[in-house]
C-alpha cells in the first residue's frame, strides 16, 4: 500500500566483481523533484538505469506507483528518460522524434501531432519542428529530449545528468526552466547529477550517494545545514573538519565537527558570544564578490573562511596574508558529524 | 605539411605517373573496343563499332552477364541477412565463444580461394550429395560475401552504441519495433556499402567459382577467361571489359556520395 512514485527496496547491482549499487532503500514521493547526488562511480546512474529498466538488479526490487516492476523491460514501465547525451534519433526530424513515443503507442495521427507540437511549444522549440537534431545547438537538443520524454506524460521522468554538456550560463537558465516545467506538469522528476549546486538549486529532496550506498536523504537546507557524515559535509559545500585534539581544543569536547566557511567570522567581524580560536592567515583567494581566507589554527587544522567583499579594498584583504588573526563563530553553527571513531573506521 | 616548390612539382609528377600507370591500360581497353584490328594493332588502323554490335548479339556474353548478376544479387542478399544478424548478435550480446565465432565469420575472406573452392566442392558432392550448380555457387559466394557485410555492420553498431535503442525502448517500443525504426535505418548506409562490396566481390570471383559452379554454369569472369584467347572472340571480350569499366564507376560514385552525406555517421560522431 504505497502512494510513492518510486520505491527501491534493498536494491543492489554488481558488474562482475564490482559492486556498483549496494543495498539501496529509497522512497520517492509523488510529484517530487528528487535528486540523486554523488561523485562519478557512486552508483547514482546505475540506480536510475534500474528504475528505467535498462539494467536488472542483482538483488532487491523496484516499485513504481506501488507496483513491482523489477522484471519488466523498459518499454513496459511508465517512466521516460532524458539521456545525458540526449540520444535523439538522427534520422528523424525534431517533430518525429517527439512523436515517436505516441506513434509507438498508436495514438491517432491528429492527436499525436497536436500533443507533440504542444510539447515543443512548451520548450519554445515550435519553430524548429522540421529540423534534424544535427542542425540544433546543445541547448536545443536538450529541450527536444525533454519534450520527447514529457509528451508521453510519464508517471516519473528520469533525468541522467541532462545539463552536463551545457555551458555554465545555459545550465543555470535550464535549471530554473526545468524546475518551472516540473511544477507545471506535476510529474515526479528523478534527477541525477554530480553538481551539488545544481542539486541544491532544483530539488525538493536530495539523496547523497557514496560507493553504491545512500549516505543521507534530506531537503537541500537540511543537507547543507545538518549533514550527518563528514562525506556529506565535504561533498555538499565546503566543510571545515575539526576532529581529534583540535576538536577538543577548539570546540571543547571530543567528536567530529564542521563549520561552514560563511559562518566563520574573521578579525573585526568576530561578535560577542562567538566561540573563538587564534590562527594565521595562510592565503587569500580573490573570487570577485567574495574572498576565501585560509586560516591555519594554532590547534592544527586549516579552516576556509568566506567573507563578502562589502568594504575595504582588495589590497587590504590581500595584506592579511601571514597575519595573526582571531576567527569566531556562533556555537550553534558548529555541525556535529558524530563520534570521532566513525571516521577512523571508515578510513581503515 | 609544407614542401619546397621543387618537392611539390616532383610529388605532383609522381602522382600523375602512378595514376597514368593505373588508368592507361584501362583506357586502352576502351579504345581497343573500337579498334578495327582483330589483334589490337597499335596504333589502331581505324575505328569501328562492329565489336559492340557483335557483343550485344553474343548469346554467350549476355548469358554470362545474367548469370553473374543473378549469383551476385543472391549471394549479396544472403550475406546481408546473415551478416547483419551475426553482427547484431556479436555486438549486442555477451556469450561463451563470442570471439571465436567472430574469427570464424571473418576467416573465409582470408582463406585462399583455391582452398575454399576445393573444400566446398568436396563437401557439396560427397557430404551433402548435391550436384554442383546455381545453388552451390551462390552458397559458396555467400561465405565470403558475409564478411564484407558483417565487417561494415559491426563497425557501425560499435560506433552507434546502444543509446538510441535504449531511448526507443524507453519510449515504449519493443525489440522488433526498435530494430525496424531505429537500428536498421541507422545501419542503412553501412549495409549498402557492405552490399556494394559484396556484390563486386561475387561479380568478379573466378577461383571459387571454377570449383563450385559445375559444368552448366558460366559466370562472366569464366566466360571472359575462356574466350580471351580465341581470336574470334577477343574483340568481343574487349567490349565486355570496356562496358564493365564504365559500369563499375556507378557503385563507386554512389558509395562516395553516401559517405559524404551520411547523417547517421555524422550523428554517431
Amino acid at each position: 500500500m504505497s502512494t510513492a512514485a518510486v520505491e527501491l527496496v534493498g536494491l543492489s547491482k554488481s558488474f562482475g566483481d564490482v559492486t556498483a549499487v549496494d543495498g539501496v532503500d529509497l522512497t520517492i514521493r509523488d510529484g517530487e523533484f528528487f535528486s540523486m547526488l554523488g561523485p562519478s562511480g557512486s552508483g547514482k546512474t546505475t540506480v536510475l538505469r534500474m528504475i528505467a529498466g535498462f539494467e536488472q538488479p542483482t538483488s532487491g526490487s523496484v516499485h513504481l506507483a506501488g507496483q513491482d516492476v523489477t522484471g519488466r523491460p523498459p518499454f513496459a514501465r511508465d517512466v521516460n528518460t532524458v539521456f545525458q547525451d540526449y540520444a535523439l534519433f538522427p534520422h528523424m526530424d525534431v517533430l518525429a522524434n517527439v512523436e515517436y513515443g505516441l506513434r509507438v503507442k498508436k495514438v491517432p495521427r491528429p492527436e499525436r501531432r497536436e500533443r507533440a507540437m504542444a510539447a515543443l511549444d512548451s520548450v519554445q522549440l515550435g519553430d524548429l519542428a522540421a529540423r534534424r537534431p544535427t542542425q540544433l545547438s546543445g541547448g536545443q537538443r536538450q529541450r527536444v529530449a525533454l519534450a520527447r520524454a514529457l509528451v508521453n506524460r510519464p508517471r516519473v521522468l528520469l533525468l541522467d545528468e541532462p545539463l552536463g554538456a551545457l555551458d555554465l550560463k545555459l545550465r543555470r537558465a535550464m535549471q530554473l526552466e526545468l524546475k518551472q516545467i516540473q511544477r507545471e506538469v506535476g510529474i515526479t522528476f528523478v534527477f541525477v547529477t554530480h553538481d551539488q549546486e545544481e542539486a541544491l538549486t532544483m530539488s525538493d529532496r536530495i539523496a547523497v550517494f557514496r560507493d553504491g550506498r545512500i549516505e543521507q536523504v534530506a531537503t537541500p537546507a537540511d543537507l547543507y545545514e545538518s549533514p550527518t557524515s563528514p562525506f556529506v559535509a565535504g561533498f555538499v559545500g565546503t566543510s571545515n573538519l575539526l576532529d581529534g585534539g583540535a576538536a577538543q581544543t577548539v570546540v571543547g569536547r571530543p567528536g567530529m565537527f564542521s563549520i561552514r566557511p560563511e559562518k566563520i567570522h574573521l578579525g573585526d567581524d568576530v561578535r560577542d558570544g562567538d566561540a573563538t580560536a587564534p590562527g594565521v592567515v595562510q592565503d587569500v583567494v580573490y573570487l570577485g564578490s567574495v574572498n576565501h581566507y585560509l586560516v591555519e589554527l594554532d590547534a592544527g587544522p586549516t579552516l576556509t573562511v568566506l567573507r563578502q567583499n562589502l568594504r575595504g579594498t582588495t589590497d587590504e584583504a590581500m595584506a592579511l596574508r601571514g597575519q595573526r588573526v582571531t576567527v569566531g563563530w556562533a556555537p550553534e553553527h558548529v555541525i556535529e558529524l558524530g563520534p570521532h571513531q566513525q571516521l577512523e573506521k571508515e578510513e581503515s | 605539411m609544407t614542401f619546397s616548390p621543387a618537392t611539390r612539382v616532383l610529388l605532383r609528377a609522381f602522382t600523375g605517373l602512378v595514376l597514368l600507370f593505373v588508368y592507361a591500360p584501362l583506357a586502352l581497353v576502351v579504345l581497343n573496343s573500337f579498334n578495327t584490328s582483330r589483334t589490337f594493332e597499335w596504333p589502331p588502323p581505324g575505328f569501328t563499332t562492329r565489336w559492340w554490335s557483335a557483343a550485344v548479339e553474343s548469346d554467350g556474353a549476355r548469358n554470362a552477364i545474367v548469370v553473374s548478376l543473378e549469383v551476385a544479387v543472391m549471394a549479396t542478399v544472403i550475406a546481408l541477412v546473415l551478416g547483419t544478424m551475426a553482427a547484431l548478435a556479436l555486438q549486442r550480446f555477451r556469450f561463451f565463444g563470442r570471439d571465436t565465432v567472430s574469427l570464424l565469420i571473418i576467416l573465409p575472406i582470408a582463406l585462399p580461394g583455391v582452398v575454399t573452392g576445393i573444400a566446398l566442392a568436396n563437401a557439396f558432392l560427397t557430404m551433402f550429395g548435391i550436384q554442383l550448380g546455381m545453388l552451390t555457387l551462390v552458397v559458396s559466394h555467400a561465405t565470403f560475401c558475409i564478411v564484407t557485410v558483417f565487417n561494415n555492420a559491426i563497425a557501425r553498431l560499435r560506433r552507434l552504441g546502444g543509446n538510441l535503442e535504449e531511448a526507443s525502448m524507453d519510449l515504449g517500443a519493443g525489440t522488433f519495433r526498435t530494430f525496424w525504426s531505429i537500428t536498421l535505418p541507422m545501419m542503412r548506409s553501412a549495409l549498402l556499402a557492405g552490399a556494394l562490396l559484396s556484390f563486386a566481390l561475387s561479380f568478379d570471383e573466378i577461383i571459387v567459382t571454377t570449383f563450385t559452379a559445375g559444368q552448366g554454369i558460366q559466370t562472366l569472369p569464366i566466360w571472359i577467361y575462356q574466350n580471351l584467347f580465341r581470336p574470334n572472340q577477343a574483340p568481343v571480350v574487349n567490349v565486355v571489359a570496356a562496358a564493365l569499366i564504365v559500369l563499375s564507376v556507378i557503385p563507386i560514385w554512389v558509395s562516395q556520395k553516401l559517405a559524404g552525406t551520411d547523417e547517421s555517421v555524422a550523428a554517431a560522431r
